[in-house]
């Protein structure tokens, strides 16, 4: 089977919890990523509260899923895109997300990092460039 | 469903994965395996705790080419092969590994 590799892109624009959206597309990106693909996810609106850190569900009773975004890297899926100005209007720089990294198998797993801040108007190119691109 | 654990019954779903995680000791996956006629070895429990660790970090069972990478890592290259990991666990090392884990079934298995 010589199929040609195309690029998805997931975008995350919810909150984690309140809605199931943020869970399946997780699901989703790592049942994906069984078939080898070329994988990018983006964060914005409120779907960077998505992979801030220390995130606690114990009072609203909802498995804490944040862990899992630490696993994307295992899965091969190293870019995860987070858009600027979504962080700023909400008060957050790169120091309150989860500090997500890859190990390069190639390099001695070198440890790298997964999350690229990027601009409204850098990420609207990267969507330009994609083949297949979810909304979640 | 339920299996019978030193006296106690522990509540399984219609494939056999444990309802509840907690419900977890070394005797489910002794009962399991029997159930499988599996004898359970060092090899096969260096597996079940590296999965059941993999679990308490990330929060997800990995999927089998995840998992084949990360013990390959961990144990040694000679490992790190699905010919090795289906030598341990014939039904595949996602699914039966994983139940006998205390585990659900991993994300992407059907």
């Amino acid at each position: 089977m010589s199929e040609a590799i195309k690029k998805f892109l997931y975008l995350n624009r919810r909150a984690p919890y309140g809605t199931i959206y943020a869970w399946e597309s997780l699901e989703v990106v790592l049942i994906g990523a069984a078939f080898d693909q070329d994988v990018s996810l983006a964060f914005l609106d409120d779907g960077v509260y998505q992979i801030v850190k220390g995130q606690d569900t114990a009072a609203i009773e909802m498995k804490n899923f944040s862990p899992t975004y630490a696993a994307l890297g295992d899965y091969d899926v190293t870019k995860l895109y987070v858009e600027k100005e979504s962080l700023e209007e909400r008060g957050l720089t790169i120091d309150d997300l989860m500090d997500l990294k890859w190990e390069d198998e190639d390099e001695d797993w070198a440890e790298k990092d997964s999350i690229k801040v990027v601009s409204r108007f850098e990420l609207a190119r990267i969507m330009e460039g994609q083949d297949v691109v979810f909304s979640f | 469903m339920a299996i019978e654990v030193n006296g106690k019954s522990i509540e399984t779903d219609e494939e056999g994965y444990l309802t509840n995680l907690n419900d977890w000791e070394k005797g489910v996956a002794e009962i399991m395996a029997k159930e499988d006629d599996l004898e359970l070895t060092d090899e096969h429990w260096d597996i079940i705790t590296f999965l059941r660790e993999y679990y308490e970090e990330y929060q997800i069972a990995p999927a089998v080419r995840v998992l084949t990478k990360a013990v390959g890592k961990k144990l040694g290259k000679e490992k790190g092969n699905s010919k090795y990991l289906y030598g341990l666990f014939p039904y595949g090392p996602g699914k039966q590994a994983c139940r006998f884990a205390g585990l659900p079934k991993p994300t992407g298995c059907i």
